[in-house]
């Protein structure tokens, strides 16, 4: 109760300051502060300044903006959680050179990794709180002060770790792996490190977490500290990193001592913040991460010393005064937090408790943190409240409990949901609050600080030095509730409340809480970088040299380390804006790229008897869920508490009882189960294979029975499935043929069915057979198959019949049907007629026929879909054949499509090759059956289309008849609700299938990203390649449903929107030049790329079954693939060395760096491959080195290289063997294997390379400076 | 000619059967005439007589034909709710989407060709105001209908439904349907009473 007023108060003043730093002891106006912060936004050179978020930055780290300063502000800008980790960190950090004493550090990096994450939100936070404690104390300045400029040293340190993380050193990584390992020790401290991770979104988990954290935090740093000097070097060789953190810190520690809180506590705060630094430091050197990641590991065995413990329950205590706002308080308050903690620990019976105790003791209020670890516990999220207020309904039980108190503490608003989402979020947080629960006082100031200050973040943090208040002060919006610090009694308890709650999510969170932490530190710096405004028209070199790889979220280390991968499942935005309306003013497409059924090296496989899921939403339980206590987790998706069945308290890896969260489940968010027969509707089917194939005259003529025949003989042993693998035959002209296969036969025996109008099937159960027990029949059938067919005459086709037929050949048990066409179905049903216009090719206007024909094709898909049989098919035509009417046959029934233009068997030997090595990956690859897949995401969120080939069943479920490991979908997403109330959202797919052995599985990814409420945040975790890929999923279904030149228009807009909509943040930057984040900086040049790619091309010549060809590649392609397919890579091979060269399978692989796509860097004298993913190119200029010609090519000279060349010979020469290995490394795992064609500057095929030089200008379309001219005049409009 | 008036008379009485005609039909032109000059209140009330007998067909026509749109309207309002209740199963997934898809698009036409009725009776009996309130909405059924990409299998396409907010768009139209629907059944339950009262 008391909270309530305390948060609603602080929160107040918090929103009036925003941005407040004091260096130590040193109180800065408000208004200078935001000044500070503007210049630094304003002023790109000023890169500590960057952070969007008004980054609380400290005085200090103006006067001294090292560089590591420079990167934490970034990060902290981005992490409002850094504010409140800041605040733990101030606690840590209160002595500055005490950062120095590095040793020590590592025990508290675990902490600062906390802090970092609260750190980043910091600045914020700190601001906040400041804003917060100062409207709540204005009289009361002094004290206020001093507890805001702990939470402001919080914040810095925040920044610090931030800014570390933004640097994407490993050693911020090791900093929360610390973290997380003291959370294994601590659980609740490695909880609250995830809240420091969180920063982005769930600033508000994280600086509520934070406060409670840090005593745990101290605690486990401490311990951690002591390990970490011994463990990792790194701490010792950052003494000058430590000294920018300690700035940092110093701030902190500045605010510590202004608060009056215990100079040891101080100390020791500073000291975790000093080892924060240090990890920040180390993150720089590559050796950091390896270091911090023993320091993690040291961090857990020194686990909390109880003097340390009780330091912190003294910085504590001077947190959640800082709340009150009142040194002298602190203590009293510190207590309270203790208590609290203790009660959460002790409502979660979790190893923490020892520290917390540690901090009831210091702390008569014992009461209060009880209510506070309740709340905690529930609403894990509910410390974060104030960024979750909206969140609360979803957690019922104990959440409201604890949502009350929190949502008092917060705003009204924040209710249980949030804090479970914090808690969730925070989990790690929770941890923190237990490790700081040693340092409750200040944990609980600083939740309710964090609150308040989360939200105004960081103006706030030069006023007041409050320790505790630091803390919350990162908490952003969330904490903002926090923000009541001033009024230091109730504040405290719901800073204590946050740790608590940390310490509920620290069970499930631990890892998160150091992930948390480390995230904090990697968002802070991606942040600035990613901010970093390019102008674009300027910048002529905006391609990287390497690989553009996947943007990390801004999430802590633990979190960010338990994350799916990006390979698996990607946002296009890894901020997500917390509204719709802020989603609007983005621009920006919202959506997931999903590759489920990726192949991966790596993939825990889990039996169990019971799966745990929620009970309401059936959500899978995942990394990202928050244990309140052994018995009980709260949902990640929905907030609801679930009870820990008796089976999941055993853990089969460790075999050890009563810890859930060390489960694998709970450790890995790609997870595969296999599932009981629950999960079966019908004993699962056998693999099945229908191979239906063409034998027209024309498809005889064509040639590809030979090869797929070849292909299928040397296969056979090969194709995934058990021993009830059946396999059958169809072919069709004019009539369809069947093979009867029975074992027993002494040969096949065909029984042609001339009845094509009502198809029939001549004989029930020997069609489809048992493979292993007909193998001869087969392998005689596949032999004698190609010459079958050699003096046909008949040219019509009738594979509307055969699809019929093929169709109730497999309805019994389902499975694969492949299709093989050559040319236009022209008998029966589902025949199509002709509809292309030649003339047309080239046109720029009108695009038509992109759309089916006739629904049989959708039907017939349907049907099929129904009876889980999927239709693969491949098209092998040399003229038009409406595939943009036969794909449907695929799309709908999950099937996928191949097609081979002008396919001919000697006439195109490269096409012929192309075949073969695709049927060869298509027939052995993993295969899954009777699938469905269902993705789930956060309340608030909901997915409105999805790309891909599949059947949508209904609003989630995707039916799938077959899974390939090939085929990657699309989700659009919107924002129903706003996610104020969370900090982080998570979003799960779960493909339950039929493996090719008969088992039943379910694979299950779990993605965890960030909420963010700033526009600049949501520009700096944008992810490109994602954004394009869904951007030209969108424009495929444009395409077909209105028209091609639409679909140019939106793409074309939705550069121009976007980078306006930047352009009007950014005010007085030059209006003139064009201006793009640098997350964005690739946008236009991508999306330059698609408007010349063959999809939505128009002025040059592309038939119409290639562009329908392209859209249903863009369609189903997952993004790696699709990427290539959109923007090749060129590399220059002439000159390949081993610099930087990678190692894979004993083999030096090379890697050249990537060159822009224009003839400009085409030089006479070099050689280039482009990669464009289902084709590769290698030009050789004229005067080209004839060395390379003779020892990779194998011919004397340029002269002599043959004009169609698509191998290169095996040459013992080291540049053949450099070339060679780097292409087969290039070709690795690609699903259609790459052609390669040699193509000699001059030849006529010279013309299919360079349409590819997408930067150039072509007669039909605008060169990539053109096009950027172009939209700026859009823009200017 | 007029010595001869009586004996004409008279053998005109002689001829009674030509003549009572003839006579008649004298008089007819006569009383026309006298009707015409002053005797109106005699002879209007014949003329009243026909003229209500056209307004009498006139309102049992309106009656009629605003019965039939009432029922017409009735049918209509409970295919909304029908298309409403599918559409929110399909939503809930109580139903799977080809199920839903094929259950709606038996009822498009019927829908389209009950709307159209009506809108055409409206022209046709002359009421404006109602036969333009109906207009929009006829006219988007058809266009609806003639819009539907040939690869599609009707108005509501299974593979789409759950796309682009296609679902919730169908929703919102077959409510707003369902209150035009309501809007108009009152009043042609108006306009009936009316018509009724009349008669």
């Amino acid at each position: 109760m008391l909270l309530l007023p305390y948060s609603l108060t602080v929160c107040y003043p918090v929103s009036a300051i925003e941005y407040v730093f004091t260096g130590p002891r040193i109180k800065i106006p408000l208004q200078y502060l935001v000044e500070i912060e503007n210049s630094i936004r304003k002023c790109p050179a000023q890169n500590q300044m960057q952070f969007p978020s008004g980054y609380g930055l400290h005085p200090q780290n103006y006067i001294a903006p090292s560089g590591h300063y420079a990167q934490g502000p970034g990060k902290m800008t981005s992490l409002p959680l850094d504010s409140q980790r800041g605040d733990y960190y101030s606690g840590l950090y209160t002595v500055p050179t005490q950062n120095v004493v590095t040793p020590n550090t590592a025990g508290q990096q675990p902490g600062a990794q906390q802090m970092y994450g609260r750190v980043l939100p910091a600045p914020h936070m700190a601001g906040s709180a400041l804003g917060s404690f100062p409207g709540a104390t204005s009289s009361a300045s002094h004290v206020h002060m001093s507890a805001s400029v702990n939470h402001h040293n919080s914040p810095a340190v925040g920044a610090a770790n931030s800014s570390v993380a933004s640097q994407g050193f490993p050693s911020t990584c090791g900093h929360y792996a610390m973290s997380t390992v003291s959370n294994a020790a601590y659980p609740r401290v490695s909880y609250s490190s995830p809240p420091a991770g969180d920063p982005y979104g769930q600033q508000m988990f994280t600086s509520q977490n934070a406060p409670p954290v840090r005593p745990i935090r101290d605690n486990s740093f401490s311990g951690q500290n002591t390990a970490i000097s011994h463990p990792s070097p790194l701490p010792p060789p950052p003494p000058q990193q430590y000294h920018q953190e300690q700035s940092l810190s110093g701030y902190s520690t500045l605010s510590w001592s202004a608060s009056g809180l215990p100079s040891t506590q101080d100390n020791l705060l500073r000291n975790h913040t000093g080892s924060l630094a240090t990890a920040n430091n180390n993150p720089t050197s590559p050796v950091a991460d390896s270091l911090s990641s023993s320091v993690m590991q040291n961090v857990q065995p020194p686990v909390s010393s109880p003097v340390v413990s009780t330091v912190l329950s003294g910085a504590s205590s001077a947190r959640t005064p800082a709340a009150a706002c009142h040194p002298a308080e602190p203590a009293a308050s510190v207590t309270q937090p203790s208590e609290l903690f203790q009660q959460k620990e002790m409502s979660s019976a979790h190893r923490e408790r020892t520290v917390p105790e540690d901090r009831h003791h210091g702390g008569p209020e014992l009461n209060e943190g009880m209510q506070y670890g309740d709340y905690v516990n529930n609403q894990a999220s509910s410390a974060p409240t104030p960024l979750s207020s909206t969140s609360d309904d979803e957690e019922e039980e104990e959440e409201d409990e604890e949502a009350g108190v929190d949502s008092s503490s917060t705003t009204s608003s924040a209710s249980p949901g949030p804090n479970s989402y914090d808690a969730l979020e925070g989990g790690s947080y929770p941890d923190m609050l237990s490790s700081s629960a040693s340092s409750p006082a200040p944990d609980p100031a600083p939740e309710s600080d964090p609150t308040s200050a989360p939200a105004p973040a960081a103006p706030q943090p030069s006023k007041v030095a409050k320790p505790f208040g630091y803390g919350y002060p990162a908490l952003q919006p969330g904490y903002q509730n926090a923000a009541a610090p001033p009024g230091s009694g109730p504040p405290s308890a719901s800073p204590v409340y946050s740790g608590f709650q940390q310490y509920a999510q620290q069970y499930p969170g631990l890892n998160q809480l150091s992930s948390g932490l480390g995230g904090l530190s990697l968002q802070s710096a991606p942040q600035p970088e990613s901010l970093r405004p390019v102008n674009l028209t300027q910048d002529r070199n905006v391609l990287p040299v390497t690989p553009v790889w996947a943007p990390v979220p801004n999430l802590n280390l633990d979190l960010r380390k338990l994350n799916c991968s990006p390979d698996s499942f990607r946002c296009t935005l890894t901020s997500i804006p917390q509204t719709q309306a802020l989603l609007n003013k983005a621009k920006l497409p919202l959506g997931l790229l999903l590759h489920p059924f990726r192949d991966l090296t790596q993939l825990p496989v889990i039996t169990s008897n019971t799966i745990v899921r929620c009970r309401s939403c059936r959500t899978y339980i995942n990394p990202f869920v928050s244990f309140i206590d052994q018995r009980r987790w709260k949902c990640n998706l929905c907030y609801r508490v679930n009870d820990v069945p008796e089976e999941f308290m055993y853990n089969p890896l460790t075999r050890s009882y009563g810890e859930p969260h060390k489960r694998p489940e709970v450790q890995n968010s790609t997870v595969e189960f296999i599932a009981s027969s629950d999960y079966m509707l019908r004993p699962p089917q056998p693999a099945v294979y229908l191979f239906v194939l063409d034998v027209s005259h024309n498809a005889v003529e064509a040639g590809y029975l030979t090869i797929l025949c070849q292909s299928l003989l040397e296969n056979l042993d090969k194709l995934p499935g058990d021993s009830r693998t059946r396999i059958g035959f169809l072919t069709f002209d004019s009539t369809i043929h069947f093979y009867d296969l029975q074992e027993g036969l002494s040969q096949p025996q065909m029984l042609i069915v001339s009845e094509i109008d009502d198809v029939f099937l001549p004989t029930p159960d020997s069609l489809l057979v048992n493979l292993h027990e007909s193998k001869e029949l087969i392998k005689d059938l596949l032999n004698a198959l190609p010459t079958m067919f050699t003096n046909t005459r008949e040219t019509h086709s009738a594979l509307g019949p055969a699809l019929q037929a093929a169709f109730k050949l497999m309805s019994p048990t389902g499975g694969r049907v492949s299709v093989f066409q050559t040319q236009l179905p022209s008998l029966g049903a589902g025949l199509l007629q002709s509809r292309e216009d030649p003339n047309q090719r080239s046109s720029t206007k009108v695009v038509q026929h992109l759309g089916p024909a006739t629904d049989f094709y959708k039907k017939l898909a349907l049907d099929c879909s129904g009876q889980q049989t999927a239709v693969d098919l491949f098209l092998l035509s040399s003229q038009y054949s409406d595939l943009a009417s036969l794909a449907c046959m695929s799309k709908y029934s999950a099937g996928c499509i191949y097609y081979y233009p002008s396919f001919h068997c000697t006439h195109n030997p490269s096409q012929a090759e192309k075949l073969q090595k695709d049927l060869r990956r298509y027939l052995t690859r993993k295969i899954g059956f009777e699938a469905v897949m269902r993705i789930r995401c956060t309340k608030g969120l909901s997915m409105h289309t999805f790309h891909g080939n599949f059947f949508v069943r209904s609003t989630d479920l995707l039916s799938l008849a077959n899974i390939n490991p090939d085929a990657g979908f699309a989700v659009q997403l919107s924002i129903e609700e706003s996610l104020t109330d969370t900090s982080l959202v998570c979003f799960q797919t779960a493909l339950l299938y039929t493996s090719s052995k008969g088992e039943r599985r379910i694979r299950v990814h779990t993605l965890c990203l960030p909420v963010v409420s700033s526009l600049a945040d949501v520009y700096a975790g944008v992810d490109v390649q994602a954004a394009i890929c869904l951007l030209a999923n969108m424009a495929v279904d444009r395409s077909v449903s209105s028209s091609l030149s639409d679909a140019r228009d939106a793409l074309v807009n939705a550069v121009v929107d976007s980078l306006s909509a930047y352009g009007s943040t950014i005010s007085n930057l030059q209006h003139s030049a064009l201006i793009a984040p640098s997350s964005l900086k690739l946008f236009p040049l991508y999306v330059l790329a698609l408007l010349k790619q063959k999809a939505f091309r128009t002025g040059t010549s592309t038939r119409l079954d290639d562009r329908v060809y392209a859209m249903c590649q863009i369609k189903c392609q997952p993004l790696v693939h699709l990427m290539k397919m959109i923007h090749p890579n060129l590399y220059r091979i002439d000159r390949l060395t081993d610099e930087g060269a990678i190692h894979v399978n004993d083999r030096v692989v090379p890697q050249p760096p990537l060159q822009k796509l224009s003839a400009e860097k085409l030089t006479r004298e070099g050689a280039f491959l482009m990669d464009c993913g289902s084709v590769f190119y290698i030009w050789i200029g004229k005067s080209c080195d004839n060395n390379f010609i003779e020892d990779v090519l194998g011919c004397p000279n340029f002269a002599s290289i043959p004009q169609k060349m698509t191998h290169l010979p095996e040459l013992d020469t080291l540049s053949s063997e450099r070339a060679r290995s780097f292409i087969t490394w290039l070709r690795d795992n690609r699903p259609l294997s790459p052609v390669l064609h040699v193509v000699k500057d001059e030849s006529p095929a010279k013309t299919e390379f360079f349409q590819h030089l997408i930067e150039d200008r072509t007669e039909a379309a605008f060169s990539y400076y053109e096009f950027l001219l172009h939209i700026q005049q859009q823009i200017c409009k | 000619m007029h010595q001869n008036y009586g004996f004409r008379l008279f053998k005109v009485d002689h001829n009674s059967r030509h003549a009572a005609p003839r006579r008649r039909g004298r008089r007819a032109p006569v009383s026309w005439d006298q009707g015409l000059s002053g005797r109106v209140g005699v002879r209007q009330p014949v003329l009243r007589k026909k003229r209500r007998r056209r307004r009498r067909r006139r309102r049992r026509m309106e009656v009629v034909v605003f019965v039939f749109s009432l029922l017409d309207c009735c049918a209509l309002i409970f295919l909304s709710v029908y298309f409403i209740i599918t559409l929110s199963d399909l939503e809930c997934d109580y139903i799977n989407a080809r199920s839903c898809c094929s259950k709606l698009n038996k009822w498009v036409i019927p829908e389209l060709i009950g709307h159209a009725i009506v809108t055409v009776l409206m022209l046709i009996s002359l009421h404006w105001f109602i036969f333009l309130l109906n207009l929009p909405v006829a006219t988007w059924n058809i266009y609806r209908f003639i819009m539907v990409p040939s690869g599609n299998m009707g108005v509501f396409d299974p593979t789409e439904i759950h796309n682009r907010g296609q679902l919730k768009s169908h929703m919102k139209e077959a409510m707003i349907k369902l209150g035009f629907h309501l809007l108009c059944f009152f009043m042609y339950l108006y306009s009936m009473i009316l018509a009724l009262i009349n008669d």
